[in-house]
């Protein structure tokens, strides 16, 4: 076992046992919320998740940056592991949004600008997801991902102006969702640690996503080089009949 | 093959160096040229056959009939509605139109050729955007009267803002919508894998074009400057991010 499997193991290990300790620490340590109680606890999954998301589509927009400037495949896959797994972080988002507004606000959904923009952001990332897909050129694939992928990312600000921009001019009946900037000291350390957690969580994942792809590419051209002999073999075999 | 090429290239441009290729800088300067070249091949093509845009202006107009059951179409309402309506109409229309751009050029691979042709490459992309940009125009403007009547709306006191909105509008379209057709030409189910890809990208469009309508439409009309600063805002954005990232559409 490499030196680097033993680090990646132990940072799996890392992984599971602070989300464990970050699920005893959102249960039992941070405090009760004074109106919201028990459901309120959803908010350090779905707040760490968001911000671990946007972390993995900078690092998508960013690797494939880079493999637009140097054409090297192991950054088109580390833009498709972050990929990946940004897009089951925002999943997560976009699912505990509305168990936690169901009780709440009294509703499932509303199109309030942060949660408007964070669909059309899943909606973006399941796009990025299903293009590379539908493409069966291994470079062609690599470069149309890497061009939406920053295309994507570039957009996202330019969403949230318009988004906060046309609710603006609606003010919808629900007012100041998230919690103020006043948030208790305790719950802040809460909610970090369970970002950290998250991040931890999600560098593990894409790691083994990309070990996949890195796997694929190995036998990919494994299987070219056996095509390759096969053919060179030809003429021989056929000189020998 | 290379060397007929090259000869022309010679011809053309005796002061460079025999064996090199012009580098981009003394290319750019084909930019205008190239582009218009481009422009006028599209429309060439596309008034041979008319196939793109009469389909496409009679999709627009099953999209308008179809969206009359969706609501009482009474003057009122439809100022509340329509906006939304004609720039659904117009995405989908953009959607459907910009798939062939791309397309086109595989049948006999002549975009290779068009990479060989010794034009700036961002001479390919603005050619194209220019054109379907005008198809799409020329959709909205044979649309536009359509839904005022069917609708009951008058168009004709909002008609100079209208028009800033659609120009406007139809670039943030047609922008992103000539690099994804690109992007999609080599995919399976691109007739699909488009719209999804360029619709969430056009949010941004949609709203500020709808809003923008929406005020110019509305009883008491306004001056939608915000929308049109966004508006303009995205088209900015687009074209820039576009110009980075076609050259590497093109290389591979």
């Amino acid at each position: 076992m490499s030196l680097n499997r033993t680090l990646w193991t132990f940072a799996t290990l890392v992984a599971a046992l602070s989300m464990a300790a970050a699920g005893y620490a959102i249960f039992f340590v941070a405090p009760d919320e004074a109106t919201m109680h028990q459901i309120q606890r959803i908010f350090y999954i779905h707040v760490s998740s968001a911000w671990t998301a946007g972390v993995a589509y900078f690092v998508v927009a960013l690797a494939g940056a880079l493999y637009l400037i140097k054409r090297d495949p192991r950054y088109d896959w580390a833009a498709l592991s972050a990929g990946e797994a940004g897009f089951a972080f925002t999943s997560v988002v976009v699912i505990t949004g509305p168990v936690w507004a169901k009780p709440v606000w009294g509703i499932w959904w509303t199109w309030d600008p942060r949660l408007t923009w964070t669909f059309v952001l899943w909606l973006m990332y399941a796009a990025y997801l299903l293009l590379g897909t539908l493409v069966d050129d291994k470079q062609r694939r690599a470069t149309l991902r890497s061009v939406y992928g920053i295309f994507a990312f570039v957009n996202v600000p330019l969403v949230w102006e318009t988004i906060r921009w046309w609710r603006g001019q609606h003010p919808s009946p629900v007012i100041g969702g998230g919690p103020d900037a006043k948030l208790d000291p305790t719950m802040w350390k809460v909610l970090m640690f369970t970002w950290g957690a998250t991040l931890v969580l999600f560098a593990v994942l894409a790691r083994e996503r990309y070990r996949l792809e890195a796997l694929r590419g190995e036998l990919d051209a494994l299987r070219q080089e056996a095509e390759d002999s096969a053919a060179a073999a030809q003429p021989l075999l056929a000189g020998r009949r | 093959m290379a060397t007929p090429l090259e000869s022309v290239r010679d011809e053309r441009l005796p002061s460079s160096s025999s064996t090199s290729f012009p580098s981009s800088t003394s290319s750019s300067s084909r930019l205008f040229p190239g582009a218009w070249a481009i422009f006028a091949k599209e429309v060439r093509t596309e008034l041979r056959t008319r196939e793109l845009l009469v389909t496409t202006a009679v999709f627009t107009l099953v999209v308008v009939f179809m969206f009359s059951f969706s609501f009482d179409p009474t003057s009122a309402e439809s100022r509340r509605f329509g906006p939304g309506l004609l720039w659904i109409a117009f995405l989908f229309a953009g959607t459907l139109m910009l798939e062939p751009s791309f397309l086109r050029e595989q049948a006999n691979d002549t975009l290779a050729a068009l990479r060989l042709a010794p034009i700036d490459p961002y001479a390919i992309l603005l050619g194209k955007t220019l054109a379907n940009f005008l198809f799409l125009i020329i959709t909205e403007a044979l649309l536009l009267p359509v839904f005022s009547v069917f609708y009951n709306v008058s168009l004709l006191p909002a008609l100079p803002g209208l028009v800033l909105v659609c120009v406007l509008g139809t670039l943030g379209i047609v922008v992103p919508g000539t690099i994804f057709s690109a992007v999609t030409a080599h995919a399976r189910m691109r007739e699909l894998l488009l719209p999804l890809l360029l619709l969430p990208i056009l949010t941004p469009i949609l709203i500020a074009a709808t809003e923008s309508t929406s005020a110019l439409l509305s009883d008491s009309p306004e001056w939608p400057a915000m929308g049109l600063k966004l508006l303009a805002g995205a088209d900015i954005i687009f074209l820039t991010v576009a110009y980075f990232l076609f050259d590497a559409l093109l290389e591979e």
